[in-house]
């Protein structure tokens, strides 16, 4: 918008990140990604007895252009991989990746020669959902989980200044082999 | 292997190492090419990702005009390994692996593997007859759920969007006998190699019967929608036109073969899980265009149905008798049901490892681990899915892995004929040949 | 006749079952005798009615749990494969596919493709396997015989690197474009990306524990 860059951290700030967080998760338009099995069940959603015109989302736009959400549904092969990218490319700012399945977010059941082991090596992924494939109800709290993070996120200086914070935090991260008192 | 030269991925060479790009070119140096040589030409990708829900199915099409005059299928990008993956998983745990090829169909899958394993274990007398009726009725159930999503998205693609609603209405109907059955809506792994994973619970054949009733009234909304409509019928009559001759060249059977006129339908020429012991018919239109396989997909659903309620009286008749073949060797030894944390094996299965039987202990452990060997050969088992002859090709040299999984899947040969189907046609029509084809890309790919 | 040890048909690929130390003998089934049974001794002489070099292009029959197999020599599978279609008694008109397997142990027969054949009038099945050597893996093709088999092939080239003479498009068809190696060969891992997490690397499952 722009808006949302000239502003100074304030109120109207605030105000301007609530509106376009209501705005933005109120008509997430999902592009039609799907692969395999979790297709269907994301059909199924889209359907009927498990109705995403609810959120208003049932238009899955088959263009990537008007497309806001893509949910990699299915196990992207080493073939897909580059086709995946240039979708996730052509499609606008402000985007989201929901990786559907097992297969998705970590190769699921298929460690093998042909399955990129987990959708996060090629695209940026806001939520992981796992099942295989992932009920209907699943996959819908898996999108109004991204609905409320959607909602909640900050715009303009405060953006700038939740993205320094983060990435300090994660140079700072410990390995996991030397984290302790998890457990306890 | 050397690479050789792809006009739609070409490659250069950057810091990086050699980089490909799979774009199809720029769009003004194709103009300008097209310009240069004064034809109408063009060549365009119906991309791996696009609106037409079959999955990712790439259709290189050379167009004039609306004219389509050559069209070639690219496949490929579902492809994950499966054949290969099994061969590293116990002859059990190839179930998962199988059933997840043609993911709407899996029930389907998995009982031609379990049908080959039990081949080459020569068990295939052994297996209960239970066991068969359920089979039966798990695929009956699963030859209509795949073909509402077939219908669905075959509608859905040529312009009609109520009937995906109402189809995947019906089968989610379908799917919650599944999960009341099996555990799960997709994907399930019921089928094991000497019967199935466990019976149908109590109350479950009432509920079935329950189902195919609201199923008979509810498939006439789909019925009163399409049968008959002049613009459902403009679009599918005499498009994607395949007669018997390009059927048998090129393999093909299913729907597709039965519009050719030709009343081959493997459950009544090789019937396997006591199939001749029901009563259906075979349908068959002589039409061999889109309009006869829609046809024959709305008919087969009633079929279904008869066999399902046939289904249902022999379990009736057959309540207490063992799912699972009687050798312990080979038998899953798991009887699963609802615990106190909602999931695991059933007490009395736990109590009787544990306390009582020091050989089903043994059986359990080792039949889980190692899983059980399967005498050395190969053998290669059809059966009829709703798109066609689904074929395993199993070889075995003796272990407890298979030494080859090989699946024919029907859709693998069905798409072949686009090119015939297809050319000459409009490109709208292209899209209804696909949808009549009906293919599944996990299967296509694997 | 060979051996094998651990669980699984590959050595060297690392074996996590925990069953590594199993050393098996594999047998597989030998050639049959007459009388075949079933179709198949019908099958048998009518093929061998029409086609006068039946011993010199077939090497073996071999009938097990019910379903023959004809090994044929690559030279004559062309028109064995013709000889099969046209004559009226055998008929068989569809092929179902083309199928590879390798068996690394079988010095010069390393590379295996199964044709399944069905015969719509008849209602029969049979099996055509050929042998071939890993150093000379080239097979006439079949697509003018039966169209069908022309993905079955490229896939057969795409998994297995056998090369179908004739083809009119012999390419990839699974794999990407590039792809280097043969991946259902038994010398070909099972894959898998090595995934770097903080600090740890996870190595591909074939890598991942010996328990030797």
């Amino acid at each position: 918008m722009g808006l949302e860059e000239k502003l100074p951290s304030g109120v109207v700030l605030t105000s301007v990140e609530k509106l376009a967080g209501y705005m933005r998760k109120s008509s997430l338009w999902p592009a039609t990604f799907g692969l395999a099995c979790c297709a269907i069940e994301m059909m199924a959603a889209g359907a009927g007895r498990y109705d995403l015109a609810r959120f208003g989302m049932e238009v899955f736009r088959a263009s990537p252009r008007q497309a806001d959400l893509m949910i990699v549904a299915g196990r992207v092969s080493n073939k897909m991989a580059p086709v995946l990218r240039q979708i996730y490319d052509q499609m606008a700012a402000p985007k989201w990746v929901i990786a559907m399945g097992a297969c998705a977010s970590s190769g699921g059941m298929f460690n093998n020669y042909a399955i990129v082991q987990g959708v996060d090596h090629i695209v940026p992924v806001d939520i992981y959902l796992p099942g295989c494939p992932p009920r209907p109800e699943m996959l819908m709290d898996a999108i109004l989980k991204l609905h409320e993070n959607i909602g909640d996120a900050k715009l303009g200086v405060n953006r700038a200044r939740v993205v320094r914070e983060v990435e300090a935090a994660a140079l700072a991260a410990k390995p996991t082999i030397q984290i302790t008192g998890l457990l306890s | 292997m050397s690479t050789y030269s792809d006009p739609y991925a070409e490659s250069r060479e950057t810091t990086e190492g050699r980089v490909y790009s799979v774009t199809g070119g720029d769009w003004d140096s194709l103009a300008t090419e097209i310009g240069a040589t004064k034809e109408e030409r063009v060549v365009v990708n119906m991309g791996p990702q696009h609106p037409s829900t079959h999955g990712v199915l790439r259709i290189i099409l050379e167009l004039e005009g609306e004219t389509v005059t050559e069209t070639r299928c690219g496949i490929g990008y579902l492809h994950t390994g499966i054949e290969k993956n099994a061969e590293y998983r116990s002859w059990t745990q190839g179930v998962t692996f199988v059933t997840r090829m043609d993911y709407l169909a899996p029930i389907f899958n998995e009982t031609a593997y379990c049908l080959a394993v039990e081949k080459l274990l020569g068990i295939t007398g052994d297996v209960p007859e239970r066991a068969s009726i359920i089979r039966v009725l798990m695929m009956e159930l699963n030859r209509i759920s795949s073909h509402m999503v077939a219908l669905g998205t075959g509608a859905l693609e040529l312009g009609a969007l109520s009937p995906m609603i109402f189809a995947f209405r019906e089968r989610e109907l379908v799917l919650d006998l599944f999960e009341m059955i099996s555990g799960l809506r997709m994907n399930m792994a019921f089928v094991r190699p000497g019967g199935v994973a466990q019976d149908i619970p109590e109350g479950g054949v009432a509920k079935i019967r329950e189902t195919v009733a609201t199923l008979r009234k509810n498939f006439k909304d789909n019925e009163k929608l399409l049968i008959g409509n002049t613009i459902w019928m403009k679009r599918t009559q005499n498009i994607g036109y395949l007669d018997l001759a390009g059927c048998t060249t090129l393999g093909i059977t299913g729907p597709v073969l039965r519009s050719a006129g030709l009343p081959w339908d493997l459950r009544k020429v090789a019937p396997y899980c006591g199939y001749e012991n029901y009563d259906f018919d075979v349908i068959t239109t002589d039409t061999a265009d889109v309009y006869g396989r829609f046809l024959i997909r709305m008919q087969e659903l009633e079929q279904s149905l008869r066999i399902i309620e046939q289904a249902c009286d022999k379990l009736d008749k057959t309540v207490g008798q063992p799912v699972m073949v009687a050798d312990k060797k080979i038998a899953w030894p798991s009887q699963l049901s609802v615990g106190a944390d909602g999931m695991g094996n059933s007490l009395a299965h736990i109590r009787e490892i544990m306390g009582e039987s020091m050989e089903s202990l043994i059986h359990h452990f080792k039949l889980v681990t190692e899983g059980f060997r399967v005498p050395a050969g190969q053998v290669y088992v059809a059966i009829e899915s709703p798109r066609g002859e689904t074929g395993v090709h199993l070889v075995s040299d003796g272990g407890t892995r298979p030494y080859r999984v090989h699946f024919r899947e029907p859709s693998f040969n069905n798409l072949q004929s686009t090119s015939a189907m297809c050319e000459g046609s409009m490109i709208a029509d292209v899209i209804g040949a696909i949808a009549s084809i009906d293919p599944v890309m996990g299967g296509v790919d694997r | 006749m060979s051996e094998n040890k651990g669980s699984f048909g590959v050595a060297g690929s690392g074996d996590t079952s925990g069953y590594s130390g199993l050393v098996r003998t594999k047998v597989t089934p030998g050639s049959s005798e007459r009388p075949f049974g079933g179709y198949f001794d019908e099958v048998a002489d009518d093929l061998e009615r029409a086609f006068p070099e039946f011993g010199a292009a077939i090497e073996k029959v071999v009938v097990d749990r019910n379903e023959l197999t004809l090994y044929v020599k690559r030279d004559h599978l062309r028109s064995v494969a013709l000889t099969l279609r046209n004559t009226e008694s055998l008929r068989f008109e569809m092929c179902m596919g083309v199928n590879g397997v390798h068996y690394p142990d079988e010095k010069d027969r390393e590379l295996h493709a199964v044709y399944e054949l069905l015969s719509l009038t008849h209602n029969r099945r049979i099996r055509l396997e050929v042998a071939l050597p890993d150093s000379d893996p080239h097979l006439p093709s079949l697509v003018e015989v039966w169209g069908g088999v022309n993905w079955h092939e490229r896939e057969t080239f795409d998994m297995f690197g056998i090369i179908f003479d004739g083809h009119p498009g012999l390419t990839r068809i699974l794999m990407p474009d590039d792809w280097q190696g043969h991946p259902q060969r038994k010398d070909y891992p099972l894959g898998g990306i090595p995934v770097e997490y903080k600090g740890a690397t996870i190595p591909a499952p074939s890598e991942r524990r010996t328990y030797r």
